[in-house]
């Protein structure tokens, strides 16, 4: 069985559910029941028409949660009466699932989970064992978002930022436990650019498809961090490049510039490049400068002067860290790094340390505190 | 039987080895005592042993509740004088004597030089779910 084709269907289903009459909340638990059946009797008796299939049994299964509702409050309830037509299939239900599951009053985290589970068809024992949380704390947190839904029509207009937000948060939690979050990702941003046509969308897309072509290379064999200019190029996936590379080029012609571009932008200027010496650093400086104009982000701002450290020589990176907040997270690790770019090995390594007291996960706060006894060795070998 | 194991960023009793901090080690000297806790682990997770390990940043502080209508009370950041916790293994094993045995492996992992570090851990018995069952 093709789990992520059987995962395909979950959004269609949901809308089909509501479609009928039913509320989100229980036709997206009706369906989250149907996949967790699917999953165990797929294996060995698959149905012929996997859809119908899916829609028969979370049909019944929140026509036994209505029944079971309206018994317990001794009425009736009218929609357990009759099976109405199935409506014609609207291509719109997914995308509008999307924008309903990242609806701008949930919690990022809310968010993201409901989406994993409604628009991604991932089980809440999937979704729990990703995010390292118990399975009865991520079914809480994804039936608290859906109260929080309640009420609300499902063909409004959504907030496509937000969306995009969701999805980047999920492709940067890369991968723990059997789901592979940043390949999920990717699937649901490559589903919603068909569903929607924006060149932001392609933008996230493209951002994603580059980040990931350079996974592998990413962390040696005892899992340690390998920075980008000791990469092994070689294992940089050049298909998932050239994808991503077209796709950024199709939307960059439309001239609608915005953050998840320009990110790809410099991601592809990257890719593009045999060396960090032979990397075009006057370009990603440029497009620093318009991410910069886009976002006004701190973090952005931090990053561009560790590129101007490339392009224009570490004095003119360490000019423009002056002009950053001291407070980042990173802040350290880059003024460190320019330090032993222009020759001051001793500031350097008691940087290094500094920044490895404020690392905010433990490969980075191994690979700085590496990187402080590297540059002290230098100076005492 | 479940244990914690807990490693100190300070506190506990006199080091038995005075080893700089890590930054001031040889880099190879680093990676060897990264290797060795990842194997550690990967040998308890063999033997059926591991149940989860967590590392905590040095940052933080203490909090207490302050009265009706008024923002908690924090104090911090830690002193350096304080006990601060570095992070925790939990293990399931057969009794204490291999819990002891488990942690002795652990605080051999190798500093400068390739030494062991003969680091103290802090080695504390879970209390079990319910009662036992007597007679």
């Amino acid at each position: 069985m093709n789990e992520s084709l059987l995962r395909d269907l979950v959004p269609a289903v949901i809308g089909i559910l509501v479609r009928r009459g039913a509320d989100f909340a229980s036709a997206e638990d009706a369906v989250q029941e149907a996949l967790i059946r699917a999953l165990g009797s797929w294996p060995d008796d698959p149905p012929r028409d996997p859809k119908g299939w899916l829609v028969t049994v979370a049909w019944n299964r929140f026509l036994d949660a209505v029944r079971a509702e309206a018994s317990r409050r001794t009425r009736e309830l009218a929609v357990a009466a009759e099976l109405p037509p199935d409506p014609a299939p609207a291509t719109d239900d997914t995308l509008q699932l999307y924008f309903l599951c990242a609806h701008p009053t949930l919690p990022q985290d809310s968010a993201v989970a409901l989406t994993l589970r409604a628009v991604g068809g991932l089980t809440t024992r999937q979704i729990a064992a990703a995010y390292l949380v118990p399975e009865a704390t991520m079914a809480q947190r994804i039936s608290r978002a859906k109260r929080r839904l309640a009420g609300l029509p499902l063909d409004q207009p959504g907030d496509l930022s937000t969306v995009l937000r969701v999805l980047y948060l999920v492709f940067n939690e890369g991968y723990s436990g059997d789901i592979d979050l940043a390949t999920e990702a990717i699937r649901l941003t490559r589903q919603l650019a068909a569903l929607a046509d924006e060149p932001e969308i392609a933008g996230l897309l493209a951002l994603m498809l580059l980040h990931h072509a350079r996974r592998a290379s990413r962390t040696d064999s005892g899992g340690r961090l390998v920075p980008l200019a000791e990469q092994d190029r070689s294992l940089w996936d050049t298909r998932s490049i050239a994808e991503g590379v077209a796709i950024l080029q199709a939307a960059l012609a439309r001239d609608r510039l915005g953050e998840y571009q320009a990110q790809a932008a410099i991601a592809a200027l990257h890719a593009d490049a045999p060396s960090t010496s032979e990397t075009d650093w006057a370009q990603i400086v440029e497009w620093y400068d318009e991410l910069l104009r886009l976002t006004g982000s701190p973090v952005v701002r931090l990053n561009r002067a560790v590129a101007v450290g490339e392009a224009n020589g570490p004095q003119a990176g360490l000019a423009a860290l002056a002009a950053t907040d001291p407070g980042l997270p990173r802040y350290a690790a880059a003024s460190a790094y320019l330090h032993e770019r222009a020759g001051d090995l001793e500031r350097a390594a008691e940087l290094y340390a500094e920044a490895s007291h404020a690392a905010t996960s433990v490969p980075e706060r191994d690979h700085l505190t590496r990187e402080a006894a590297r540059v002290r060795h230098l100076l005492r070998p | 039987m479940k244990y914690l194991i807990l490693k100190h960023y300070r506190g506990g009793p006199a080091k038995a080895v005075d080893y700089p901090p890590a930054d001031q080690w040889k880099p190879e000297e680093w990676d060897a005592h990264i290797q060795y806790m990842r194997d550690f682990v990967t040998r308890l997770q063999e033997t059926g042993e591991f149940v989860d390990e967590q590392a905590l940043a040095p940052g933080g502080a203490f909090v207490r509740y302050d009265g009706e209508g008024r923002p908690p009370v924090t104090d911090g950041p830690f002193a350096e004088t304080k006990d601060l916790i570095a992070g925790w293994c939990v293990i399931d094993v057969e009794s204490w004597d291999r819990a002891v045995q488990l942690a002795g492996e652990l605080s051999a992992a190798p500093g400068p030089g390739g030494a062991p570090l003969r680091e103290w851990l802090e080695v504390r018995p879970f209390y079990g779910v319910s009662a036992p069952i007597v007679g």
